[in-house]
C-alpha cells in the first residue's frame, strides 16, 4: 500500500488556509523527493478543525488539524522525517481509520457522505475504485417498479424538509402518461448556516449523478436538471467536471452501459433568491422565468417542468440511492427507525464547539448529536436551544433535549427536520431578537406574490422589533401570534408557511424573554437596545437595511 | 360530470371546473382580488379561500379542482376572520384616499374593505413604494395603490404576449416594473391597456380619465370600435358629451374585455377641431353654376384647409366655401344628375366606404345602381381582399373568413402567413398567443420578422413574393408523406388530381433555392399542419425524438393570412393555394380549422356584403345573374338594373384620365394616399369634371373635391358593421355629431331624393329614399339579400348574429362549409407559379413591401389626430436592413429616401432585424411619405383587380445623395418629389 496524504481543500478547508497548506506539503515532499502520493479530497465534515490533513501509510491513518503550513513540516516529520518532531498533542485530530477516537466523526454513520474527505472529487477513477457506478449498473438491470419497490422498503424520505417518502413520490411521477418526464435535484440551499449540499457535491458529485441516474431509470425520465447555488462555484466546478467525465465514461448520454437508457443532466446556477428552493418556483426559474411559487396542486409529480411530470428530490435524497441499492433497502432501513430509514446529514453550527458536517442515523437524540458529537457549547456555556430546519423551522429548548431527531418527534415540539441546517444557541443569544433575525431574512425573500407572507412577515418583523425596542405592549403579543396563525394558514407556499415557525416556537419555550421585553423592558441575554437607546435602535435599522441589501 | 357541495347546495360541473368557477357561476360569491376569468389563476391575494371538509387548512378557491364529494364552505368565523386579517394587511399598504381616487366606486379592494368592515389598518402602515409614474398618454402607474395581484403581469404575459412588465424585487418592496424600471415607451409594452382594464384598483388608469369626474356621474355607451375588422365591442364613459375614456366589457363576443391601443385609447379623433362641421364647395364652382352664397353662409373657417407642411401639398385645398346642406345637395343632385343624363349613366363612379354601416353602403350601392343606374360602384376592398372574395369564392363559394375569431384559441397549429397579426388585428393576435401559450405551434410564413415570430414555433422567412413556392413544396411533402386527407379529399372536394400534379415537381429543395426558407423548415411546418400536431416542450435542451405528446389523431390547423397574400398580381391564386392546403389536409367546415382572410376595416366585410362591388348585387349576387339581379330590381320598385359589371378602383382612375368616368362621388375614402400610384391617382381625380367627397376630415382626396360632405363618424351613429368573421353587430352613437354633420346614411338619403326628382321626375316615390331610422333600412335590405335575410336590428343587441343568417328564426352561422361547401365540392385549382411582376433590378435594387404599424390606421385621417397615437409614433419611418443602410450610407435614425419608378418620399430611417436584407419596409399611413407614390398599378390581379402593393423595386439613397443625382438628372424627376 502506497502512503497517501489527503487535504481537505473544499470551500471550508480553503476559506481557513488549505491552499497554503498543500503548497506547503507539495513543497515539503518535493524537497524530500518523496514519492506519496497528495491527494486533494473534500470536507470529512470537521469543519471546525479545517484545514485537515489525512497521513495514511501502511500502519494506519492520522488526522490533523487546524494544520497551518508552519505546522506541516513537524506533522510530516512524524511520518517521514528524518528525526521526530515532538507537535502539540492538539494538533491530532485523530489517530484511527475508523476516527473512534473522535466521536465528532467516529459516531457519524456515513450512507450519503462516505467518501467526502476520501476520495479527490475530480478523480473519476477514485469514484470507480469506491463501488462507483456499480448501482447503476445493478440497477439497469432490473426492472424500473422493482426498483422503486427498493426506494420504497428502504422507508427513504425526501431529505429536503418535508419527508416525503422517496419512493412513492418515484412511483407517481413514474405512472404519469407521456413519454417526456423530468428529474430536478434541488441543490439551492438557501438557508442560514446549511451547507449539507455544497458538502456533498464538492466532496462526492458523482455519486449525485448516480442516485440521478437510478431516478431515471425508475421514473423513466430522460432529462434531468441540477439547480444550484451561484454561490457555490466549487460545487457547480465540481458538477460540470463530474458531468463531462461521467459522459466519457458512458454513464450519461445515449443508450447508457447498452441499457436503452437515454439520460442527461444539466445544471441551472440559482441567481440567490431563497424561495427557489420552493419546487415550483425552482421549476420557473429553470423555465427562464421568476422564481415565484404556483400554486399546488397540481404537483410537479403531475404537471412540473415545461407541464410535464418531474420528479423532484434534494441532493441527499438522491445521493442515498447508490447505497440502497448496493447494500438493500432493509440495511437502510435498520439504520433508520422504523417510519424512517437511513441517515441524516445536519450542517452543525452556532454556538457549537464541533461544528461541521455530521451525518447520523434518523432516531439519535439531540443530545447525543450536541454533547457527544458537538463536544457542547463553545467555551462551556450552557445549551439554550437549538434551531432546526432554518428560517423555516423552530427551536428546541434545552429542557428537550431527550428528543429524538425524527421526522414526527421534531414536529411534536413546533420544530421541523427540515433539511439539515441546525443552528446551537447558547445564553447569550436573546430568543426574540434570535427570531427577529430570522424574520428580517425570511421577509426579505419573499417572493411577493401573496400578501400574507409580502406584508404578513413585514408586520411580525414590525412587531418583533417594537418589542425588542421596548417599545410593545402585551396586546401586541397577542397580535402577533394571531398573524402568526394568518400567516401560516394562509400563505400561498411552504416560505410563508413556515416563517412564523421561529416565533411561535420562541413564543412557546420562551415567552418569559417575550414578557421581560415586554413588562420590565429588559433583555434578559442583554442583548436588544431597550428603552432610551435610540443611537443603538437607528444602528440597529442600518444594520437591518444592510442585510436587505445584500440578500 | 363531478358532484360537490357549496354552502349546501350540491352542483354537478363539468371536470376541470375550480371551486371559485363552479361557485361563480352558481350565484354564490367569493371574495377574490388577484382572480380573472381569463387568466390562469394565480392564488395570491389570499381572499378567497375557503374550507374543505377533511382538510385542515382553507383552500384557495381559484385553483382547487372540483372533485367528487367534496364538501365547500365559502363562509365561516375562521374564515371571516382570516379575510379581515388579510385584507387588512393589504390595507396597511394601500392609501386610503378614496375621496380623491378616480377608481373610488370601482375599486375592488374598497369593495371588500367596505363588506369586511375594516375602516384602517390595524397595523403600522407602511407603503411600500409610493411612486407615481406618468411617462406616457395612455395609462399612469401609480404604485402606492398597486396591491401586487399581478393581474397586469398575467394579462400582458398571456393574452397580449407582450411581456412588458413583471414582478421585481423581492419581499415587502416586490413591485411590477418594466425591465430595468424603465419608462413604458422603452419596454416592449404595446399600449393596449388591458392591464388597465384588468387592475382592480387604482394603480392602473387611464392618463385621459385622471381628474376627470366620479365613476358615477358618467353614462356608459356601448358600441363597436370603429377601427379594423375585429369588430371589438367596447364601452365608452361619457361625460358631458364628451368620452371620459373607453374599457371592454367580458360579454363582447369578439374581444371579451380586451382592446388594441387604437380602440382604448385612440377615440379623441372624434372631437378634433379638424373635424368638418359644414359642407364645403369651391368657390369657382359656386361661381360657374352662378349660385350666391348668403352671407352668414360665408367667411367660416375652413378646417385643416392649410394642408400638409410636405408631401402632398394641395395649393388649391383654401378655395372652399361653406355652405347650407340645402346648397351643397342640390349642388351634388344637379352635377351628377347632369353628367349622368349627358354622358349617361356610366359616366358616374361611386366610391363607397368600407368604415360606414351596412345600412349606409347598402343605400351607397343602391343610389349608384338604381338611381343614377351603373354598376361603377367599388371601395377599398378592391386594394385588400379582392382577391380573397375571388379566390376563396372560386375554391369554397364564400370569400370570407370560415371559422370565427374565438376559434383560434382552440387550435392545436396556426399557419400565419401575410398577416402582421399582432400590429394589423391585435385582438386576434391575441388569440394567437393564447393558442401559442397552450402548446399550439405557430407557423409563421412571412418575408418580416414580425412581431408575432416571438410566439411562433417555426418561422419561414421567404424572400418577398416567392412564398407561393413554400405554398407549393409544403402540399408537396404533404402529399410525399401520405399526411393529406384522403377521405375528405374524396368526399368533399374535386379538381384533386391536377392539383397534386401541379406540386409534383415544386420539392422543398426547389422551394428552398427559390425562396431561401431551408427545406428542413418546409417539411417540418408541412408536419404540423397537416396534422395539426401540438408544440413540442418549451424547454430549449429537450431531446428531440420522443417529446411530442401522443397524439394519435389530426388536430386542428387553421390558417390566417391577410395582405401580404392578397395585394399580389396573382392574389387569387394565391388564395387558392391556401384553400388547396386547407382541402388537402382536411382542415376546414370544422371548429378551428379554416382559411381566415383576416380583413382590415371596421366594416369592409359588410361593405362587400352590401354589394359595394362592381360585380356583385347585395350578399354576393352577380350583375350578370339576370334572376337574381331582377330579383333585386323588384325589390327596389325596378323592372331590371344595369347589367354591365362596373369598373374596380384602378380602372376607375384610368377610366377617368380618358374621361370616360367625369363624376365621381366618394364616402369616406382616401384614395391619394391608399391607392398605388398615387400621381396618377391625382391626376385621374383632377381630370374629373365634377368630384364630390363626403368625409369627417378634410382629406388629401377631400382636399381635391368639388364639394365637401360633412358626415357623422362611427361614434356618432347607429347602423350595423359586419367584422371580418361576418358578424353583424350594432352600432350605438356615443357623442352627438360635430356641428352640422350628419350620419351618411341621411346623406345619401338626401341626394337619392334630389337626384330621383332630375332624372325620374315623373315617378316620384318609385325608389325609397325616405326612412325613417336605419333599422328601416336594414329591414329593405334583408329583404333582397338572402345572407341577410334573417337579421333586424332587435335581433342583433348583444352578441349580433353570423351571416348566412337566411331567416328570421335562423341563429347564423359562425362556421362555413361544414357539410357542403357553399358551392357544393370544394374546389382545387391547379396553379402554376408566378413571380411578382415588377422585380429588383441594377437601378432599383431593392423590393419595397407595404404594410401597417400598431399605432396607425390607414391613411392616418384618424390615428394621426389621436394625441396619444400621435404621440407614441409622430412620423413616418423605414425599417431597413442593416446591411442595405450600411451599403447606402444611411444610419439609425436619419433620413432615407426611396424612389421607384413612379414617385420618391423621404422618411425615417430605422435600422431594423425585421427586415431581410434586399428588403425595405414604409407603412403606408404618412401623407408626408406616401408609400403608395412608390406603388405599382400596372399589373393587376387578373380576377380580382387588385394591385400588387406588397412589391415593387426601389432604390435608397442618403437626402445629400439623392438631390445630388437630382440634379443631374432632372428630366427624370419623379412627378411626386417631396
Amino acid at each position: 500500500m502506497t502512503t497517501t496524504i489527503r487535504v481537505g481543500t473544499s470551500t471550508c478547508g480553503l476559506a481557513a488556509g488549505a491552499e497554503a497548506v498543500y503548497s506547503a506539503i507539495d513543497a515539503y515532499l518535493h524537497r524530500r523527493q518523496q514519492t506519496i502520493e497528495l491527494q486533494r479530497t473534500g470536507c470529512l465534515g470537521a469543519c471546525h478543525r479545517e484545514p485537515l490533513v489525512e497521513v495514511i501509510t501502511d500502519s494506519g491513518a492520522t488526522l490533523y488539524g487546524p494544520v497551518t503550513p508552519e505546522r506541516v513540516r513537524p506533522i510530516l516529520d512524524q511520518h517521514f522525517g528524518p528525526a521526530a518532531r515532538t507537535i502539540a498533542p492538539d494538533w491530532v485530530v485523530s489517530r484511527r481509520a475508523d476516527k473512534a477516537d473522535y466521536p465528532f466523526l467516529g459516531r457519524q454513520v456515513k450512507v450519503t457522505t462516505p467518501l467526502c474527505g476520501v476520495i479527490d472529487p475530480a478523480s473519476l477513477d477514485d469514484y470507480l475504485a469506491h463501488n462507483g457506478y456499480q448501482a447503476i449498473r445493478q440497477t439497469l438491470g432490473m426492472s424500473p417498479d422493482a426498483v422503486i419497490q427498493i426506494i420504497k422498503d428502504s422507508h427513504l424520505r425526501g431529505r429536503g424538509g418535508a419527508g416525503f417518502p422517496a419512493g412513492l413520490k418515484w412511483e407517481i411521477t413514474r405512472k404519469q402518461p407521456g413519454a417526456l418526464k423530468y428529474i430536478i435535484c434541488n441543490a439551492d440551499e438557501g438557508d442560514p448556516g446549511a451547507f449539507m449540499d455544497r458538502t456533498m457535491i464538492e466532496g462526492d458529485p458523482h455519486r449525485l449523478i448516480e442516485g440521478m441516474l437510478i431516478a431515471a431509470w425508475a421514473i423513466g425520465a430522460t432529462k434531468g436538471y441540477i439547480y444550484v447555488r451561484a454561490e457555490y462555484p466549487l460545487a457547480v466546478k465540481a458538477l460540470r467536471r463530474a458531468i463531462q467525465q461521467a459522459h466519457e465514461y458512458g454513464v450519461l448520454g445515449k443508450n447508457i452501459l447498452g441499457s436503452g437508457l437515454d439520460f442527461d443532466i444539466a445544471i441551472k446556477e440559482g441567481a440567490g433568491a431563497f424561495v427557489c428552493g420552493e419546487e415550483t418556483a425552482l421549476m420557473h426559474s429553470i423555465e427562464g422565468l421568476r422564481g415565484m411559487p404556483s400554486m399546488r396542486p397540481p404537483y410537479p409529480s403531475e404537471h412540473g417542468l415545461w407541464g410535464y411530470p418531474t420528479n423532484i428530490n434534494n441532493v441527499e435524497t438522491y445521493a442515498s440511492a447508490p447505497a440502497i441499492l448496493l447494500n438493500g433497502p432493509t440495511w437502510f432501513a435498520n439504520l433508520g427507525t422504523p417510519k424512517s430509514g437511513g441517515t441524516k446529514a445536519f450542517a452543525l453550527t452556532g454556538a457549537i464547539k464541533n461544528s461541521g458536517l455530521v451525518e447520523v442515523p434518523i432516531g439519535m437524540t439531540l443530545r447525543e448529536m450536541i454533547f457527544d458529537l458537538g463536544g457542547g457549547c463553545k467555551g462551556g456555556r450552557p445549551f439554550k436551544a437549538v434551531q432546526l430546519g432554518g428560517p423555516s423551522g423552530g427551536c428546541i429548548p434545552a429542557e428537550l433535549i431527550d428528543t429524538h431527531i425524527d421526522y414526527e418527534d421534531l414536529k411534536a415540539t413546533g420544530a421541523i427536520m427540515g433539511s439539515g441546517g441546525m443552528v446551537v444557541v447558547d445564553d447569550t443569544t436573546c430568543m426574540v431578537d434570535f427570531a427577529r433575525y430570522f424574520l428580517t431574512f425570511t421577509q426579505s425573500e419573499s417572493c411577493g406574490k401573496c400578501v400574507p407572507c409580502r406584508v404578513g412577515t413585514r408586520k411580525m418583523l414590525g412587531i418583533l422589533t417594537h418589542i425588542t425596542r421596548g417599545e410593545a405592549t402585551t396586546r401586541d403579543i397577542d397580535k402577533l401570534l394571531d398573524l402568526c396563525q394568518t400567516v401560516s394558514t394562509t400563505s400561498l407556499c411552504g416560505l410563508g408557511q413556515t416563517a412564523p415557525n421561529p416565533v411561535l416556537t420562541t413564543l412557546r419555550y420562551f415567552k418569559d424573554e417575550y414578557m421581560a421585553h415586554v413588562e420590565d423592558q429588559r433583555c434578559p441575554a442583554g442583548v436588544c437596545p431597550l428603552h432610551g437607546m435610540a443611537d443603538d435602535a437607528a444602528k440597529m435599522d442600518e444594520a437591518a437595511a444592510q442585510v436587505e441589501v445584500a440578500i | 360530470m363531478i358532484s360537490l357541495t357549496i354552502d349546501g347546495k350540491t352542483l354537478q360541473v363539468a371536470p376541470g371546473t375550480t371551486v371559485l368557477e363552479a361557485a361563480l357561476a352558481n350565484g354564490i360569491d367569493i371574495p377574490r382580488l388577484c382572480y380573472h376569468p381569463e387568466l390562469a389563476p394565480s392564488g395570491g391575494c389570499r381572499l378567497c379561500l375557503v374550507e374543505v371538509e377533511g382538510r385542515p387548512n382553507p383552500q384557495p378557491s381559484c385553483g382547487l379542482l372540483c372533485a367528487d364529494g367534496m364538501v365547500v364552505h365559502t363562509q365561516s368565523e375562521r374564515l371571516t376572520a382570516l379575510r379581515r386579517e388579510i385584507i387588512d394587511l393589504f390595507i396597511s399598504d394601500h392609501p386610503l384616499r378614496c375621496v380623491i381616487c378616480d377608481k373610488n366606486g370601482h375599486c375592488d379592494l374598497q369593495r371588500y374593505a367596505y363588506q369586511y368592515g375594516i375602516a384602517e389598518s390595524s397595523y403600522d402602515v407602511e407603503y411600500s413604494r409610493p411612486l407615481y409614474q406618468d411617462d406616457n398618454p395612455f395609462f399612469i402607474r401609480d404604485h402606492q395603490y398597486c396591491i401586487l395581484c399581478s393581474r397586469c403581469v398575467r394579462m400582458c404575459d398571456e393574452i397580449v404576449g407582450a411581456n412588458a412588465i413583471e414582478i421585481s424585487g423581492r419581499g415587502f418592496t416586490s413591485h411590477v416594473a418594466t425591465p430595468f424600471d424603465g419608462p413604458m415607451v422603452d419596454s416592449t409594452c404595446v399600449f393596449c391597456g388591458n392591464c388597465v382594464q384588468v387592475c382592480p384598483t387604482a394603480a392602473l388608469m387611464p392618463a385621459m380619465r385622471i381628474g376627470k369626474g366620479r365613476e358615477w356621474e358618467m353614462q356608459r355607451v356601448r358600441t363597436v370600435c370603429g377601427y379594423c375588422g375585429v369588430g371589438c365591442a367596447l364601452e365608452y364613459a361619457v361625460k358631458d358629451n364628451a368620452i371620459v375614456y373607453a374599457q371592454g366589457y367580458p360579454s363582447a363576443p369578439v374581444n371579451g374585455e380586451f382592446l388594441c391601443v387604437k380602440g382604448r385609447f385612440g377615440w379623441d379623433f372624434a372631437s378634433h377641431p379638424d373635424r368638418l362641421t359644414r359642407p364645403l364647395v369651391r368657390r369657382s364652382l359656386l361661381a360657374d353654376m352662378g349660385i350666391e352664397v348668403a352671407a352668414s353662409d360665408d367667411g367660416a373657417t375652413v378646417p385643416s384647409a392649410k394642408a400638409g407642411k410636405r408631401g402632398l401639398v394641395l395649393s388649391d385645398a383654401a378655395d372652399f366655401v361653406p355652405v347650407s346642406w340645402d346648397t351643397a345637395l342640390d349642388i351634388v343632385a344637379t352635377k351628377l344628375a347632369d353628367i349622368a343624363k349627358a354622358e349617361g349613366p356610366d359616366a358616374v363612379a361611386g366610391l363607397a366606404s368600407a368604415r360606414c354601416t351596412n345600412e349606409e353602403n347598402y343605400l351607397f350601392q343602391k343610389l349608384m345602381r338604381a338611381t343614377i343606374g351603373t354598376n361603377n360602384v367599388d371601395h377599398c376592398a378592391r386594394l385588400c381582399h379582392a382577391s380573397s372574395v375571388s379566390g376563396l369564392g372560386m375554391a369554397f363559394g364564400s370569400g370570407a373568413m370560415t371559422n370565427p375569431i374565438r376559434d383560434i384559441r382552440g387550435a392545436d397549429c396556426i399557419l400565419i402567413t401575410g398577416s402582421n397579426t399582432a400590429e394589423s388585428h391585435p385582438v386576434i393576435g391575441y388569440e394567437v398567443v393564447r393558442a401559442a401559450k397552450k402548446g399550439a405551434n405557430v407557423v409563421i410564413i412571412d418575408p418580416r420578422r414580425i412581431p408575432l415570430v416571438d410566439h411562433a414555433t417555426l418561422f419561414l422567412q421567404p424572400k418577398p413574393g416567392t412564398d407561393i413556392y413554400v405554398f407549393f413544396a409544403l402540399a408537396h411533402v404533404i402529399l410525399r408523406e401520405g399526411w393529406a386527407d384522403q377521405d375528405f379529399i374524396a368526399a368533399r372536394t374535386e379538381g384533386f388530381d391536377a392539383f397534386a400534379e401541379s406540386v409534383k415537381t415544386v420539392t422543398p429543395e426547389v422551394a428552398a433555392l427559390a425562396s431561401g426558407v431551408p427545406a428542413e423548415l418546409i417539411e417540418q411546418a408541412a408536419r404540423v399542419y397537416a396534422l395539426g400536431e401540438r408544440a413540442r416542450a418549451a424547454d430549449p435542451s429537450a431531446p428531440s425524438g420522443n417529446s411530442h405528446r401522443p397524439q394519435t389523431e389530426r388536430g386542428h390547423s387553421t390558417i390566417l393570412y391577410a395582405m401580404g397574400i392578397t395585394q399580389r398580381r396573382n392574389g387569387t391564386e394565391l388564395v387558392m393555394t391556401l384553400a388547396n392546403l386547407a382541402m388537402l389536409c382536411g382542415q376546414v367546415g370544422k371548429p378551428s380549422t379554416g382559411v381566415n382572410p383576416l380583413r382590415g376595416q371596421s366594416n369592409v366585410q359588410g361593405a362587400c356584403d352590401m354589394g359595394a362591388l362592381p360585380n356583385f348585387l347585395p350578399g354576393y349576387q352577380l350583375v350578370n345573374d339576370e334572376t337574381k339581379r331582377k330579383t333585386v330590381a323588384q325589390g327596389w320598385g325596378l323592372a331590371d338594373l344595369p347589367t354591365q359589371p362596373g369598373l374596380t378602383v384602378v380602372e376607375l382612375m384610368y377610366a377617368a384620365l380618358e374621361k370616360r368616368v367625369r363624376a365621381m362621388f366618394v364616402m369616406g375614402e382616401n384614395p391619394m394616399l391608399s391607392d398605388p400610384n398615387l400621381s396618377h391617382v391625382e391626376a385621374a381625380l383632377r381630370a374629373l369634371d365634377f368630384l364630390v367627397v363626403q368625409d369627417i376630415f378634410l382629406s388629401e382626396t377631400a382636399q381635391l373635391a368639388d364639394v365637401v360632405l360633412p358626415a357623422a363618424s362611427s361614434l356618432e351613429k347607429d347602423g350595423t358593421v359586419t367584422n371580418t368573421e361576418r358578424r353583424v353587430q350594432l352600432l350605438h352613437p356615443v357623442l352627438p355629431a360635430p356641428g352640422e354633420a350628419l350620419p351618411d346614411w341621411r346623406i345619401l338619403c338626401a341626394i337619392g331624393e334630389r337626384l330621383e326628382a332630375k332624372l325620374r321626375p315623373d315617378a316620384k316615390g318609385l325608389i325609397q329614399w325616405n326612412y325613417p331610422e336605419t333599422a328601416a333600412i336594414m329591414e329593405e335590405m334583408a329583404s333582397v339579400t338572402p345572407i341577410y335575410g334573417g337579421m333586424r336590428h332587435n335581433r342583433l343587441e348583444g352578441a349580433g348574429l353570423t351571416w348566412p343568417c337566411p331567416t328570421l328564426d335562423h341563429p347564423g352561422t359562425p362556421i362555413l362549409h361544414t357539410k357542403g361547401f357553399s358551392r357544393g365540392l370544394g374546389k382545387f385549382h391547379a396553379i402554376a407559379i408566378q413571380e411578382p411582376a415588377e422585380q429588383p433590378d441594377a437601378e432599383y435594387p431593392l423590393t419595397l413591401t407595404t404594410g401597417r404599424i400598431l399605432y396607425h390606421y390607414h391613411t392616418g385621417t384618424m390615428t394621426r389626430r389621436s394625441e396619444p397615437l400621435a404621440w407614441r409614433e409622430s412620423r413616418a419611418y423605414a425599417e431597413i436592413s442593416a446591411e442595405d443602410a450600411a451599403t447606402a450610407g444611411i444610419r439609425d435614425g436619419g433620413p432615407v429616401v426611396i424612389t421607384s419608378r413612379r414617385g420618391q418620399v423621404r422618411a425615417q430611417a430605422r435600422v431594423s432585424e425585421r427586415v431581410q436584407p434586399g428588403t425595405l419596409f414604409l407603412s403606408f399611413h404618412w401623407k408626408e411619405a406616401p408609400a403608395n407614390a412608390l406603388t405599382q398599378d400596372f399589373a393587376l390581379d387578373p380576377v380580382a383587380k387588385i394591385p400588387e402593393f406588397k412589391v415593387c423595386a426601389v432604390r435608397i439613397e442618403s437626402p445629400k445623395a439623392a438631390s445630388h443625382e437630382k440634379a443631374s438628372a432632372r428630366a427624370k424627376e419623379p412627378a411626386l418629389a417631396s
